[in-house]
């Protein structure tokens, strides 16, 4: 039975096959469960504040329960699902396959990160359920050094604690992509979701050491009283700003980056076409990984960084546009003429590409410096950043979900619900956040319990959206589990895509391939060849 | 019993392979703790900017004499390292470990040369947050620099101890015949490693112990 190995599913069935894997397909599986876990958690937080914000008066929560129930959101939502969600799960299980190898480079390394993902996590959950934080995702200091009396330490050490496993994420695709390549891949083949790997896997390796050490510096601060963000030694509280956005504004590439790559395959695959300009894809995704490193500086227009700072990363934002922008131009002149199918997965890609790009259009409203002093800390930045991370990411994370989920799973989904998911989600994401763009144009501040009574109406329309979206979360959950068992199985090829991935068997074996793949074409898209 | 010959881990194809996918991996994880230690040196570059005099008089109150026979201690043990994997290189095997051990042994003497003076500066006071006794108008700046001082060396000291812990584990791998001439990757790695450790002092040293005294 040389022909047929087992699949990787069959390979051992007990827990402690699964704890123990090094299997990067099995290690993707197990991100996936675990991130859904917090995804949900996430977004019960996210229901709880909506819930608060349907009446003008506080009546559900006091102003301290609010403020912890954001910062569980934002801390839960950015470092335990965002972060991880595409690279981890997509990029894990893809990855080797989509570059012809056996698996990752490391693989005792991967399954290292994963543990240390799920150790800093649930460390981290239990210190936000049992105590709570009140400083926002973003533990600005002073707040979170000299005033906050919550658990300020012991958040940030399982936020530091989880950067490693970003870390060794990073290391280990690096080295994957760089030396693990099938005979014939060449840079230039690789599929667009690999180059986005290789992006954002330079962003974590290089942006996350710094994140881990100025949590530190906060923990020394709070433990010794002491320390280089407090004014009173010389210190300075915008030092802080500076160092945490140098980390956490590349962060936003390495949500956006891997659902750009996604979102490339899911484009030709559904539309028939080769990818329109390739090798500029590839480029704007290697210039958004490094512009990304130089715009931090916008998050501080009005934290008192100098006016000549202010103009420069004013400008750097504007030019960091451009490639983003060259990325939606190329999907669309991909789309034209294509035979476009609207599958679930279309539906999916379709939406993040009109959801990011509003999300980008209005990210240049912010990075207008004379704009932004009017539109800083609004509900117009909680819009635009949510276009871009749940409107972007979490479209394409579940895009990508559905588009492979025949090769991971071995079973086709229910393709009309995951249209009607698809759309309810496109819909329902939309009454909850356009409104906000209003609120914050008219100056709803963020992160307040209470406001002003004329604010009620677009924020009622905003809770009826999150309940729709709620719903559309809620379904792909219901039917993808239901599929486990009762869809019909899958073929190797169900969306005849081009990918390496595509070659080898529904679900794959072990060792990905039973003889090595052939890399026989000019372009991992010649869609229009066969 | 020699096993000095590549174990090939099943996802690679040769040892060639392994060998150049592991490295370029330690280069990666090198360049992550360039910037761990970055944070705090731009910390000190930031704090060196606003109170440059505060940090110079700073700088006089360290330990010169301890802080050169450190210095001088981490170099030889760097270079000792780097003839261990020579002597690995050559099939003297031996040798190699014998040069490995001694080279924990430097570092364990630098952690405890670097105790001494952790202690010595408990005793001035001069310790941020645990026991601080210094007064006057530039105080409170000097306070920032020895937090920084803190911080950095104990950071790099735990990296130290790091080292040492895989420099033995190294030489008892060696002493085993686990390495020879055509593979001794993880050794080479291990001194990279090392070589880092010793890197990371060469810029600490100045900044903290020789910047406030020149001229």
């Amino acid at each position: 039975m040389s022909q047929t190995p087992p699949s990787y599913l069959q390979e051992g069935q007990r827990l402690r096959d699964w704890l123990v894997t090094r299997d990067h397909k099995r290690i993707a599986i197990l991100y996936a469960v675990a991130i859904t876990g917090f995804f949900i958690l996430g977004g019960i937080a996210a229901m709880l504040i909506r819930l608060e914000l349907i009446t003008p008066r506080g009546d559900l929560m006091s102003a301290q329960l609010y403020n912890k129930t954001f910062t569980f959101h934002g801390v839960v939502m950015v470092w335990f699902f965002l972060i991880p969600s595409i690279p981890n799960t997509l990029g894990n299980f893809l990855l080797p396959l989509m570059i012809g190898a056996r698996d990752v480079a490391f693989p005792r390394l991967n399954l290292a990160s994963w543990y240390i993902y799920m150790g800093g996590g649930v460390f981290t959950l239990v210190c936000l359920v049992a105590g709570g934080v009140d400083t926002g995702w973003t533990f600005y200091t002073p707040f979170s050094t000299m005033f906050s009396n919550t658990h300020v330490i012991l958040v940030a050490s399982g936020v530091f604690v989880v950067g490693f496993s970003s870390i060794l994420t990073g290391i280990n695709f690096i080295a994957t992509i760089h030396t693990m390549r099938v005979r014939g891949m060449t840079w230039f083949r690789l599929p667009l979701f690999v180059w986005s790997m290789y992006g954002v896997s330079l962003v974590m390796v290089l942006a996350t050491p710094v994140l881990a050490m100025t949590l530190a510096l906060i923990m020394l601060e709070r433990l010794a009283g002491v320390g280089i963000f407090d004014p009173a030694l010389g210190g300075d509280p915008l030092l802080f700003q500076h160092l945490f956005w140098f980390y956490s504004h590349p962060a936003v590439y390495i949500m956006i980056l891997p659902s750009m790559g996604v979102v490339s395959e899911l484009i030709t695959a559904s539309a028939r076409r080769r990818i329109f300009g390739y090798r500029f894809m590839v480029y704007s995704i290697l210039g958004i990984a490094v512009l990304g490193f130089f715009v931090w500086g916008h998050h501080m227009f009005v934290s008192g960084q100098s006016m000549y700072a202010s103009m420069l990363f004013s400008i750097l934002s504007f030019i960091i546009a451009v490639p983003s922008a060259v990325k939606v131009f190329n999907w669309v002149a991909t789309l034209h003429k294509g035979q476009i199918v609207f599958d679930a997965a279309m539906i999916y890609a379709l939406g993040f590409v009109g959801l990011f790009m509003l999300g980008g259009l209005t990210g240049l409203f912010l990075a207008a410096t004379a704009l932004d002093v009017s539109l800083t800390d609004t509900y117009f930045v909680v819009a635009h950043f949510h276009y871009i991370m749940v409107g972007g990411a979490v479209m394409a994370y579940l895009g990508g979900i559905h588009f492979w989920w025949p090769k991971v799973t071995g079973r086709m989904y229910p393709e009309i619900w995951a249209r009607i998911a698809a759309a309810m989600m496109f819909f329902g994401f939309n009454l909850t956040f356009f409104p906000q763009f209003l609120l914050g144009a008219d100056g709803m501040p963020r992160r307040y319990h209470e406001y002003p009574d004329r604010f009620q109406l677009l924020n009622v329309l905003s809770s009826a959206g999150a309940s729709i979206l709620a719903v559309a979360y809620a379904l792909p959950l219901c039917y993808l589990l239901w599929s486990l068992r009762h869809g019909a199985p899958a073929p190797d090829n169900p969306w005849e895509a081009r990918g390496l991935e595509w070659q080898t068997r529904s679900p794959p074996p072990k060792h990905n391939f039973v003889e090595p793949p052939q890399v026989d074409r000019d372009s991992p898209y010649a869609y229009e060849d066969a | 019993m020699n096993s000095a010959t590549a174990r090939l881990a099943e996802q690679f194809d040769d040892v060639s392979q392994q060998r150049e996918a592991s490295t370029l991996g330690m280069w990666i994880f090198l360049a992550t703790e360039v910037l761990f230690f970055g944070v705090l040196f731009a910390g000190y570059a930031y704090g060196h900017l606003l109170h440059g005099a505060a940090f110079a008089e700073a700088g006089r109150e360290t330990d010169l004499v301890l802080g050169t026979i450190e210095t001088s201690v981490l170099l030889t043990s760097s270079c000792l390292v780097a003839l261990a994997v020579r002597a690995v290189q050559l099939g003297r095997q031996r040798g190699a470990a014998v040069l490995l051990l001694c080279t924990a042994a430097l570092g364990t003497a630098f952690l405890v040369l670097h105790g001494f003076e952790y202690a010595h500066e408990y005793k001035e006071g001069l310790v941020p947050g645990l026991h601080w006794t210094q007064v006057g108008p530039s105080a409170p700046y000097k306070q920032l620099f020895y937090f920084l001082y803190f911080s950095i060396t104990g950071f790099h000291s735990l990296h130290v101890s790091i080292g040492v812990v895989v420099l033995c584990v190294m030489a008892w791998r060696t002493m085993h015949g686990h390495f020879g001439p055509s593979w001794h990757t993880p050794l080479e790695l291990s001194a990279l490693y090392w070589h880092l450790v010793d890197l990371v002092w060469i810029f600490v040293f100045p900044l903290l112990y020789l910047l406030g005294r020149h001229g």
